[in-house]
């Protein structure tokens, strides 16, 4: 059981789920929410914008087309589940897109959109995907340097 | 073309009318009840039109084969759907807008394909088809079809409260890699775009539908395992306890729809 005391209390109920969980958080890279941001890189590494773009478009990564429309005219369809991010690095800082990314329900527990970086806590995960998180902790870094790039 | 006038129409009323109330723009008919449309009413014009014309509906060739099946004798019995239920037009009326029902000898609820293996296998002693095999499918379009236009009316109290409220919490639970509930994407979202496809309210009035995509109709059973797969859930089985009752809480998600057997979609 990795101890992720931060993130538990940030979420409160998964407190319950992640006590019958396996081990499968393990190899997730630890991480602290401070004022509804994640101000650290989650590899140390700077993102790569360039490949975030890529993610954002590709349907089993992040596949954020799926919900928003991004200034992206090159592809075809757009989703308008959630709001569109044209323009959005206006709104938010690096941190605040990280935590955006590798959990949103911290923030809104009601909303659609996916945590792409938590592997525990889910209810029926088909085999393929237990225990994983949707995308990499390298790949969460990219996109936000995307983001960042939508001024 | 009637509803691209109304649709005109309605984009006038919404310019004159700069703040307060804006008028629903769109008229669909029958196929709408209340605040509840039909999948056909967000499907692209081209499917409506296949679906529309029974001579184009390619599913119509499965209820052909469902209207040989239903005269024809099997199992040691020696008997056919026809011999007890004789002409489907009268017998079969309601069935498609009343089931999945409760079957008090089974203490649980049973949809139309498991009351067809019902009547197989003890009032014909005939083998049961298959899900999704090409006979139940033919065999269901067919009794679907003959209860088109009438309004879906499931029954969800009494007994069968204790089955809606289990279909209720299935449709309002988050599931999959992905965390979401059928709620999420068909309650909340109905009219939104999912990348190229327009969400739904996640009817099923028109089941067993033909998926252009699939090339062939399919169950409803076989539209939840699709979705639970989406999301990366881990899907039920065929006939499995947990849709049937999600059956009965979509059906009732539609009441007052009308059954639209065989219908088209992408
Ligand atoms: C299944 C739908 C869905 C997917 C997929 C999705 N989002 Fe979202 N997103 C939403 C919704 C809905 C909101 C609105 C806020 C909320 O619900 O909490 C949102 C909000 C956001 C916001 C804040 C926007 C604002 O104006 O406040 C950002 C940034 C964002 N998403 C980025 C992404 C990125 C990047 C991806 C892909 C890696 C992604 N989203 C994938 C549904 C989705
Ligand atoms: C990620 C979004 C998503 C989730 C979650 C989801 N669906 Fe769907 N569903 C779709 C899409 C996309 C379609 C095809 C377009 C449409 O009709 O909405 C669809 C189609 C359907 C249809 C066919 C409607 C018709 O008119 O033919 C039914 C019924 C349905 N879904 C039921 C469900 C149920 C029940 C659940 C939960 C077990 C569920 N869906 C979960 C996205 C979703």
């Amino acid at each position: 059981m990795v101890k992720r005391p931060l993130v538990v209390a940030a979420i409160g109920i998964s407190i319950a789920l992640s006590l019958s969980l396996p081990a499968s958080a393990a190899g997730l890279v630890k991480y602290q929410i401070k004022n509804n941001a994640i101000a650290a890189s989650l590899t140390g590494k700077a993102g790569d914008p360039v490949n975030g773009k890529k993610l954002a478009i590709n349907r089993k990564k992040g596949n954020c087309l799926a919900c928003h429309s991004m200034p992206i005219p090159e592809q075809a369809f757009h989703g308008n589940v959630g709001p569109d991010l044209k323009g959005i690095a206006a709104s938010y800082s690096e941190g605040e897109f990280r935590l955006r990314l590798v959990d949103p329900k911290v923030l809104n527990s009601e909303t659609i959109m996916p945590a792409f970086y938590k592997a525990a806590g889910f209810n029926r995960v088909m085999k393929k995907f237990a225990g994983k998180t949707i995308i990499s902790a390298q790949d969460v870094e990219d996109i936000v340097a995307y983001l960042m790039t939508l001024k | 073309m009637r509803n691209l006038y109304i649709a005109a129409l309605g984009v006038a009323a919404m310019t004159v009318t700069s703040i307060g109330t804006v008028f629903a723009a769109e008229d669909y008919g029958k196929y709408q009840v209340e605040d509840r449309r039909s999948g056909y009413t967000y499907a692209a014009k081209e499917t409506q039109a296949i679906q529309d014309d029974n001579f184009e509906n390619p599913a119509m060739l499965w209820v052909d084969d469902g209207s040989v099946l239903w005269e024809q004798a099997e199992g040691e019995v020696g008997k056919a759907c026809a011999s007890c239920h004789e002409d489907a037009a009268d017998s079969m009326k309601m069935t498609g807008a009343e089931y999945p029902k409760h079957n008090p000898k089974l203490g649980k609820m049973q949809n139309l394909e498991q009351r067809i293996n019902q009547c197989r296998t003890e009032n014909m002693k005939a083998k049961p088809f298959k899900y999704e095999s090409a006979e139940m499918l033919g065999m269901t379009t067919f009794v679907r079809h003959q209860s088109n236009g009438q309004a879906m009316s499931v029954k969800v109290d009494g007994e069968v409260a204790p089955f809606f409220k289990k279909g209720e919490a299935f449709y309002n639970q988050r599931r999959g890699q992905l965390d979401m509930s059928c709620k999420n994407c068909h309650g909340d979202n109905s009219g939104n775009m999912a990348r190229a496809n327009m969400l739904s309210e996640g009817q099923s009035n028109g089941f067993p539908t033909y998926r252009l995509k699939w090339q062939k109709p399919g169950s409803i059973h076989r539209r939840f395992r699709g979705c639970n797969k989406n999301i990366r859930a881990k899907p039920f089985g065929y006939g499995s306890e947990e849709y049937v009752n999600l059956e009965l809480y979509v059906a009732w998600r539609g009441r007052g729809l009308p059954v639209e057997t065989p219908a088209v979609r992408n």
